[in-house]
């Protein structure tokens, strides 16, 4: 259902963006399920209010959203649902905040997951950011905080990022609503289809683990075709990840 | 090892038989994969110019607040300086909202009811009980949260509250618990239902518990403005006037510093007898300074904060205020209900250092701590029946000046020993009802519960018990 290009504004994110509407709590008949995921204090409420015109509170403060906030918008003619998830910095320990993003990206399924993090620290964050991409191969980096980064003299190319990562990678300054029509965009043409993801998987993995995942996933193939991650599953049935294990075995993945 | 497999049980047998294979150090090796390609990935699209000049200036910063030094003068002086304009700059808007609520409406609704020729008790219930109360809450309780939630809200936003979490995190240790619990706590100076949903990010139960059980002792939203009130109404009205502004924000800070001081001693109480265990480490990331969006931080405390306790407190003072009414004008004999209660209570509240009327009103009140106060003053007056002040049986009414409040509070066996008291039990009582359901929901557990409701409620009365008796042999 894409539209004839008929004059230059049609294809402009800025002219598009008109056709958002926050939808507030609203979330029936949703078409696509978008979760909201990265680091303590990255913005995650702010982009989340930002589009769902919600006010969810948002301070200074890591740690401060620790369950699950859902709100709703709809962009050319289909519904979202967002729901901001709590700030972690990895996706491999088990404190109760952890597990709620977790749970929700793996058994959540979210059409599309939006990693949010801060332009400033990129290193720190793509920790969670590559461990993501091991879960699900539908994403969108949103590059937040963009003007601090600028502040601090950091300038980061885009399209080499989005290059490795192999998801796009959209700048934002969501406490300014800036780069949000383009993040719309993004979330919209990942979510239908337009934009095919290939996201960087782990390369850095001893030969003797990699041998044993390579085994494991395989199974784990055969037994669920369908499954984007049985990588993923492999290294955290290696863990002894209990949640992991018990999915397994009742079935949840299907 | 095994070829086909048919059953999910089949990948968790392999799982397990290749876990002893590759030994050890899994978990740790795959940090390190994970890290190591992060590290490739943003050379190759990062690049940083000299200039590290703001990195510097929020480091210089952080080096003055969360200095030993300079740390915890700077985090009371903060606090001072909010609290007293807080308390300074709710008078003049309070007695302006309490003339036109408590006086004018008030007497143009009564004026109404008498032309429609209202039945006494109908006109009693609903204008002197239920709308007065909401008058008096709202008058009362509006300017103070008005002022105090931005302010509060604009020092979150900036970033210091994470610095007060790192000046109190070796004291935590010390105490046995989790340093987070000082970022749990911070936000139970907001809101401790909201601050013990906080504590999820508390991984060991052990810690989460006293994190839980302890939240209490950290002042919320509803029991800033109680505890600002009876420091400007009942020590201000103690003291000499030209130094009541100060002594009662030394008497709110006091009270915060208790509230943190009881939260180390329970925490430490608590992992030395019932909950005793190790202490787990953890990082805590300081974040960057930002300067606050004023406007915005201004709109949303008082759309998200200021008006969402001042209806949770208009929801509960209407019934409460249909109560007060009722038991002062239903008469047993030649006694309200009130009076007879207030009696009764007497004994015990002298003993602890308060009185029959604080004991009757926090009864009343157990839904919402926010309108206590409230409910004292218009108790006061009933069983002390000073002519001239109120309407009449059950009535709540504004003091104008401080001398009338003076007045009114010696004629009722006021003394300062009252007030102080009335703060401690005010800090040290109970959690509110939503609280308590929240910290039900988050512990699963009856016996937790049951101790985090009843171990402030317990320590309340004996502190009380114990100032009392000091007081009184020495003064």
């Amino acid at each position: 259902m894409s539209k004839k290009v008929e004059t230059s504004c049609d294809g402009c994110v800025h002219y598009n963006a008109a056709d958002l509407k926050k939808l507030g709590v609203d979330v029936t008949d949703v078409d696509y399920v978008v979760a909201l995921a990265g680091n303590p204090n990255t913005g995650k409420s702010t982009v989340f209010n930002a589009l769902t015109g919600l006010r969810q509170h948002t301070g200074n403060w890591p740690g401060k959203t620790v369950t699950r906030a859902e709100g709703g918008y709809s962009f050319a003619d289909k519904k979202y649902k967002l729901v901001d998830l709590p700030g972690t910095y990895s996706l491999l320990s088990t404190s109760q905040d952890e597990e709620i993003a977790r749970n929700f990206i793996l058994f959540g399924k979210p059409d599309v997951t939006v990693i949010v993090v801060d332009a400033g620290r990129l290193e720190r964050n793509l920790n969670l950011v590559l461990q993501i991409l091991e879960i699900t191969d539908r994403a969108v980096l949103c590059l937040n905080l963009m003007d601090e980064a600028e502040r601090h003299h950091i300038t980061i190319d885009e399209r080499s990022l989005a290059r490795d990562l192999g998801i796009p990678v959209v700048p934002t300054s969501a406490r300014f609503s800036k780069g949000i029509p383009e993040l719309i965009q993004t979330i919209h043409e990942v979510a239908t289809g337009e934009i095919k993801c290939k996201p960087h998987r782990i390369k850095n993995v001893p030969k003797h683990i990699d041998k044993a995942v390579k085994i494991l996933s395989k199974k784990i193939e055969i037994q669920y075709p369908e499954i984007p991650n049985s990588r993923w599953l492999a290294f955290r049935l290696l863990d002894g990840d209990e949640r992991v294990i018990e999915a397994l075995e009742t079935g949840e993945f299907i | 090892m095994t070829n086909e497999i048919k059953k999910p049980e089949d990948i968790v047998a392999l799982s397990n038989e290749l876990r002893w294979q590759i030994g050890d150090g899994f978990h740790d090796q795959l940090t390190e994969g994970i890290y190591a390609d992060a590290a490739v990935i943003a050379q190759n699209s990062v690049t940083k110019e000299g200039g590290k000049r703001n990195f510097r200036m929020d480091s210089t910063i952080d080096k003055v607040v969360t200095s030993r030094v300079w740390g915890f003068p700077i985090m009371i002086f903060i606090l001072s300086v909010i609290l007293w304009l807080t308390i300074e700059g709710a008078n003049y808007p309070s007695a302006m909202l309490a003339t036109l609520l408590l006086e004018d409406v008030y007497s143009f609704l009564k004026e109404i009811s008498t032309s429609i020729g209202m039945v006494w008790w109908l006109d009693g219930f609903l204008l002197d009980g239920v709308y007065l109360a909401l008058a008096w809450v709202i008058a009362v309780m509006l300017p103070p949260m008005a002022i105090f939630f931005p302010m509060f809200t604009l020092l979150e936003d900036f970033g210091y509250l994470p610095r007060v979490a790192f000046n109190l995190d070796s004291l935590f240790k010390k105490s046995g618990a989790h340093g987070k619990q000082a970022l749990t706590m911070s936000m139970g100076f907001g809101c401790n239902a909201a601050g013990v949903v906080a504590t999820r990010i508390i991984d060991s139960p052990r810690e989460r518990l006293i994190a839980i059980i302890t939240n209490n002792f950290a002042l919320c939203n509803g029991r800033w403005p109680t505890q600002i009130l009876i420091a400007s109404i009942f020590i201000g009205a103690v003291v000499p006037s030209y130094i009541a502004g100060i002594v009662s924000t030394l008497s709110v800070i006091g009270i915060a510093l208790l509230g943190i001081g009881f939260t180390f001693l329970v925490s430490w109480f608590l992992s030395r007898s019932v909950l005793k265990g190790e202490v787990s480490t953890f990082t805590l990331e300081l974040p960057p300074y930002r300067p606050p969006r004023v406007w915005k931080t201004l709109y949303t405390s008082l759309i998200d904060r200021t008006l969402i306790v001042l209806w949770r407190a208009c929801l509960f003072a209407a019934p409460a205020g249909a109560v007060i009414w009722l038991i002062s004008n239903i008469h047993f004999g030649d006694q309200s209900i009130a009076t007879w209660l207030i009696d009764n209570l007497d004994g015990v509240g002298l003993f602890l250092g308060l009185n029959g009327v604080i004991l009757l009103a926090y009864i009343v009140a157990i839904p919402a701590n926010e309108i206590v106060v409230p409910t004292i003053l218009m108790l006061t007056v009933m069983s002390v029946n000073i002519a001239g002040f109120g309407e009449g049986d059950g009535v709540m009414f504004e003091l104008d000046t401080a001398t009338e409040t003076a007045a009114i509070l010696k004629a009722g066996g006021w003394t300062l020993l009252t007030a102080i008291n009335l703060m401690l039990f005010s800090l040290l009582h109970n959690p509110c009802s939503t609280t308590i359901y929240t910290i039900y929901k988050e512990t699963n557990s009856v016996k937790w519960t049951a101790i985090a409701t009843f171990l402030p409620l317990v320590m309340g009365i004996v502190v009380c018990f114990l100032v009392a008796q000091v007081w009184r042999l020495f003064v």
